[in-house]
């Protein structure tokens, strides 16, 4: 009896030391600070460098893999019409968001300077209007459009029209 | 083939032929140590460590339910917050109701009902392993997810589009999913080997108009789980889980889905499913009122039609759960109707009882003092329940504490006090020993008063407001002493359940023995030893009445009749027609062997992995085909022989 | 259906605990009223009925002790008539009561089937997660009023409220005037009642919506006709200008901040729909659906971290510097 015991218990807990890596996709942090308030280290938008490229520190968003912040970020998404100039991730106005083409960076920061900045030709500035934490949600959300972040914490549609093929992909788009 | 000797009925077994005796009992024997564990297709061991598993998830939910009672015993604790509250009410409900109170009572009915009907084993003795597997597997993975915060949190019914894959992000709904397909399973293999046990194993002479009335509660619970249980096994496991993972619109409003069809299709499963949990209650009170009352139950074919009209009627009553929605009103009528209309079969048997107990000689052993503590709690429950037949008053209490109320008054009356009761009545048969009886009695007393504390404020908090799978109030509602009550009645019943606990296990060392039939029984399990063989029955005894043992009422026969002739050489069991149980012919049972075993396991990994991407759909039945074709695997001319030669045998 | 029993039991039971303002004991109206009726009929009946049953339990089990304890002879047969009779008279009894039931509440639906004949006033009630947006129809769109978080209405005659919900299913439940309604996207149902005298009555979601289930209030205001008018006349009014130089710099960050992607006032350019309107925001009780009384405080509170008010709501918090913190709440104050 004490063997068979001994022997469950060993693969409890390695069962459980695997399941733990995924702990981060189902928080639900309501009241914590976002990732970074403002990234102070220079985000570059160009490849293009003069001299040895300088390599950027590149720092992850800690909502990439939040289920949660995801979610939210799609509701978000909706709300402040994004979708009046990039569709459901389409593109019409603006460029699609889904494709692997991204004109000023896919990195988290760099979406997040893209979003507060502004771009030329149409994207507005959305700095001191949308809170940050709620950026950095709407930069997950978007990196989840082009397949960018762990797919088990993106959702596979949102609950109106027009499904979002690019939030639940079956293969990975070729990058 | 079969010759009718008698024999006295405490010698029916383990005599004269010592030779056939210890060939049989070699046949039956499981394998050594932990081969043995995982191999054993012995009705009693899997029921036994199946018993167990449900007492685990249901301290554990208990558990979960004193931390909610605590949240809630003062307005704006902050005990635990919002997210913790709902995952812990979320899977408080889902293993009370999916992991703890329809597979305990199955797994009694896999211990009793074989030893009542007079079989050596259940029918599909390998299916019966690959169901436990499959409810443990189920168990873990909601327990663990729950303790990794990966628990689900959209309430045990999971309503849409809260749980859809929008407004549950991550995958706490699709743990919630691929639970209920575990337990679906678990639950449907356990019907379908105790109907073909029921049916097809009986011993010889016993009719259908001679079984106990607790196996003709496990045949109506039988049939109810096959027409119930796929209705939530598809809603969950295909279109709920297919939505969230594969972005199909079942329940999409904007698409076409409805979330409507959720509801309807979890209640078509979620009403039979309460009496599911309540039926084989009723059969166990039948057992210990016939045994403690010393009487034959009163009024037998009453008894029968009204299991049997519960169980139909009990189809029929599903939109109660939804008279708030849009629904047409002469729809709603039709419901009403038949929600007033199941009180009356169950009525008649509390009525048939209590003549029982009139015209007997009772003994108020702690079994049935149960018994009789499901008459006092349930019927009010009954009572409640009736009252929110009605549209009118419904649309006041639905979603509010009356309604937890009434459910938990007749399920801790109708399923827990008579599951106590039950083990009271059978510890001896599954042990040798008695269950303290000074123990048996407080808790009784503690679980009584308790239960009554805890859920009886409930009916007026519902009145005054008070909503439910709520994770704090504000104090000016005034709900606040009532919800202290409550909290101290759970804090009793967690006592009383503690008191329960160790009474088993002192018992089961130090406990009185027993002897084979403490209570001069009824029934054919108290022909058997105790704990029984595990081959139940040397001889196949013959059924000449509703109550084999006895001669009139309450005295024990002289001589049970037995049958011989079944082999001793392999694991056969008899086989009897349907309707009179006449001698058919003889089924060979397969070997033990670990086939179910890695069949479930491969299902695991199918279905958890289902949790996180379709291809393990892909994967894993291709494993599980391949466990499959090993279970299933064609042996030669006698493929269920069970013994070849041992190594070192002749 | 007479007063008198529902005054009996509201007075019995107004000892025991419960708000007077949120308690379907308390009826406010004829649907809540008829509904508490049938309550006390049920409950009358029923309680005979328990009393009889463990009554007759306690009795048998009586008898059979002292049955055998004096060693008395039995006679099967008669016995078995005795009993026969009995739980058939038993089962008898038990079909008649229930079918008495049964039609007392047919009686009851009957009564309570919505009076589209008569004079009635319609309000349209669209749940959220996790507050109510409330609008008040009109044929001119200049006269429809669009609110939230408090449901005005008059007494004396039936209300209809066409509920549907936005996103995840939540029921709308007001104990003191009727039964509760599920709120159900692409859904559209009538809940109706009518209040007999002016008061706020307590109302809140009743079906789990997710996070703040628990914090979706919505007190309900009840009129006289009169004063009525008065109201819808004041909320179809635009915002109130700004009365001083704080309260105008407020309306700037208003704008000029996130508040204004989010809440609508009418008469500014703010005319997002995503959060509840703000157009008279310091005439409400309440803040929050229910959650806080309003108040300047409380206001401050919410603006700054509704987190830690409410955790999951929507609402972000807004870090403001105390000037333009005091600035806001200057304007929002003045929002009657």
């Amino acid at each position: 009896m004490s063997s068979r015991c001994g022997s469950a218990r060993g693969s409890v807990l390695l069962a459980a030391a695997v399941l733990l890596a995924g702990c981060d996709r189902e928080q639900r942090r309501f009241s914590e600070a976002p990732p970074s308030a403002s990234p102070s280290e220079i985000v570059r938008v160009s490849a293009l460098q003069p001299g040895p490229a300088i390599i950027a520190s590149s720092s992850s968003n800690r909502y990439d893999g939040n289920a949660y912040a995801i979610s939210q970020g799609q509701r978000l998404y909706t709300w402040f019409n994004c979708a009046g100039c990039h569709a459901n991730g389409g593109g019409g106005m603006g460029p699609p968001l889904m494709d692997t083409t991204w004109i000023y960076g896919s990195a988290p920061a760099q979406i997040y300077r893209s979003i507060v900045e502004g771009r030329p030709n149409g994207m507005p500035s959305w700095g001191g209007r949308i809170p940050n934490e709620q950026v950095w949600m709407l930069v997950a959300y978007v990196r989840s459009m082009a397949g960018l972040t762990p797919a088990d914490a993106r959702s596979s549609r949102p609950d109106h029209m027009m499904a979002l093929p690019g939030s639940q992909i079956l293969v990975e788009p070729q990058r | 083939m079969t010759t009718e000797t008698s024999a006295p009925v405490a010698e029916a077994i383990g005599s004269d032929d010592d030779a056939a005796l210890a060939e049989l009992e070699r046949v039956w024997r499981p394998r050594p140590g932990l081969r043995g564990w995982l191999t054993t297709t012995d009705h009693k061991a899997i029921a036994r460590r199946y018993v167990v598993t449900a007492f685990v998830w249901f301290a554990l939910a208990g558990l979960n339910a004193v931390v909610m009672r605590l949240q809630l015993a003062q307005p704006e604790r902050g005990l635990v917050g919002p997210d913790r509250y709902n995952q812990l009410f979320t899977v408080h409900g889902s293993a009370m109701m999916f992991l703890f109170a329809v597979p305990v009572m199955q797994a009694m009915a896999i211990y009793l009902v074989p030893l009542l009907v007079g079989a050596r084993n259940i029918s599909y003795p390998r299916l019966n392993a690959f169901g436990y597997w499959m409810f443990l597997i189920g168990g873990v993975l909601l327990f663990a997810s729950f303790y990794l915060n990966m628990g689900p949190d959209t309430g045990w019914f999971a309503y849409v589009p809260l749980s859809g894959p929008q407004y549950t992000p991550g995958k706490r709904a699709d743990v919630w999913a691929q639970m209920v397909t575990f337990t679906e399973i678990a639950g449907l293999v356990a019907a379908v080997e105790l109907l073909a046990t029921i049916f097809k194993t009986r011993a010889p002479g016993m009719s259908l108009d001679r079984m106990p009335l607790y196996v003709w509660s496990i045949l109506v619970t039988s049939l109810m789980i096959l027409f119930a249980l796929p209705a939530v096994a598809i809603a969950s496991t295909l279109m709920l889980a297919m939505d969230r993972l594969v972005a199909t619109h079942f329940f999409n409003p904007a698409e076409g889905g409805d979330p409507l069809l959720w509801q309807h299709l979890f209640w078509f499963f979620g009403h039979p499913e309460v009496y599911i949990m309540f039926i084989p209650g009723l059969g166990f009170v039948s057992s210990i009122v016939e045994t403690f009352a010393r009487r034959r139950v009163f009024g037998y074919p009453v008894m029968v039609a009204s299991l049997v009209l519960t169980g139909f009627v009990a189809f029929g009553l599903w939109v109660h759960h939804m008279f708030a929605t849009p629904i047409p009103q002469l729809g709603r009528g039709f419901f009403t109707a038949a929600s007033v209309l199941i009180a009356i079969p169950t009525g008649v048997q509390i009525f048939c009882w209590i003549a029982t107990i009139w015209s007997g000689r009772p003994r108020f052993a702690t079994a049935m003092l149960f018994a009789i503590g499901f008459i006092v709690v349930f019927t009010i429950g009954g009572i409640t329940g009736v009252m929110q037949a009605s549209v009118a008053f419904d649309l006041q209490v639905h979603d509010t504490f009356f309604v937890v109320a009434h459910f938990h008054y007749v399920i801790l009356g109708g399923v827990l006090f008579p599951l106590f009761g039950a083990v009271y009545l059978w510890f001896p048969k599954f042990t040798g020993r008695l269950l303290d009886e000074r123990l048996g009695r407080w808790h009784v007393a503690l679980f009584f008063i308790g239960t009554n504390l805890a859920f009886f404020p409930m009916h007026l908090l519902g009145l005054q407001g008070m909503p439910r799978r709520i994770y704090t109030y504000r104090p000016e509602l005034g709900w606040g002493d009532l919800n202290l009550l409550a909290t101290v009645g759970a804090a009793i019943i967690g006592v009383s359940v503690l008191l329960f606990v160790v009474n088993v296990l002192r018992s089961r060392r130090h406990g009185a023995l027993a002897g084979d039939d403490p209570w001069q029984g009824s029934t054919l399990e108290w022909a058997a030893t105790s704990p029984p063989a595990t081959y139940n029955f040397r001889d196949t005894p013959v059924c000449r009445s509703v109550t084999p043992l006895w001669s009139g009422d309450g005295e024990p026969a002289e001589a049970l009749p037995v049958v011989t002739g079944l082999a001793t050489h392999r694991r056969q069991i008899l086989v009897t027609t349907v309707l009179d149980a006449v001698p058919d012919n003889r089924h060979n049972h397969p070997a033990d062997t670990s086939a179910p075993f890695w069949m479930a396991a491969t299902l695991g990994v199918t279905f958890i992995g289902a949790i996180f991407t379709p291809w393990a759909y892909v994967i894993g039945f291709a494993l599980a085909g391949i466990a499959f074709a090993i279970w299933a695997w064609p042996r030669g001319d006698h493929p269920e022989d069970a013994v070849l030669p041992r190594r070192g045998e002749s | 259906m007479s007063a008198r029993p529902l005054l009996l039991g509201c007075v019995a039971l107004a000892g025991c605990g419960g708000a007077r303002n949120q308690s379907a004991l308390a009826p406010e109206g004829p649907v809540a009223g008829e509904v508490a009726s049938l309550w006390w009929f049920a409950l009358a009946v029923a309680t005979a009925v328990y009393l009889a049953t463990v009554g007759a339990l306690a009795w048998a089990a009586w008898r059979a002790r002292r049955r055998a304890a004096r060693g008395e002879a039995t006679d099967p047969a008669r016995d078995h008539r005795r009993m026969t009779v009995a739980v058939s008279v038993g089962g008898a009894l038990t079909v008649v009561i229930l079918l008495g039931f049964f039609v007392r509440d047919l009686a009851a639906a009957r009564a309570l089937r919505i009076p589209v004949t008569r004079d009635h006033v319609k309000i349209r009630v669209t749940g959220h997660q996790w507050w109510w947006s409330i609008e008040y129809p009109h044929p001119d769109p200049s006269q429809r009023v669009t609110d939230a978080n408090e449901l005005h209405v008059p007494t004396g005659i039936p209300v209809l409220v066409e509920v549907t919900s936005h996103d995840v299913i939540h029921s709308l439940w007001a104990p003191n005037l009727a039964g509760k309604k599920d709120l159900i996207p692409r859904y559209v149902d009538t809940l109706w009642f009518q209040v007999d005298r002016p008061g706020v009555y307590g109302a809140q979601c009743a079906e789990f919506c997710g996070h703040q289930h628990a914090k979706m209030a919505l007190p309900v205001v009840a009129h006289a006709p009169r004063d009525y008018a008065g109201w819808l006349a004041r909320a179809r009014r635009p915002a109130a200008e700004p009365s001083d130089s704080m309260a105008r710099r407020g309306r700037e960050i208003f704008l000029s901040g996130p508040c204004a992607l989010c809440h609508a006032i009418t008469g500014t350019p703010a005319g997002s729909r995503v959060g509840p309107e703000l157009t008279h925001l310091a005439s409400r009780r309440t803040l929050a659906a229910g959650t806080l009384p309003n108040g300047k405080g409380n206001l401050a509170a919410w603006i700054l971290d509704p987190q830690r008010i409410k955790p999951g709501t929507a609402m972000p918090a807004t870090a403001l510097p105390p000037a333009d913190l005091e600035a806001l709440l200057a304007y929002l104050g003045g929002l009657q």
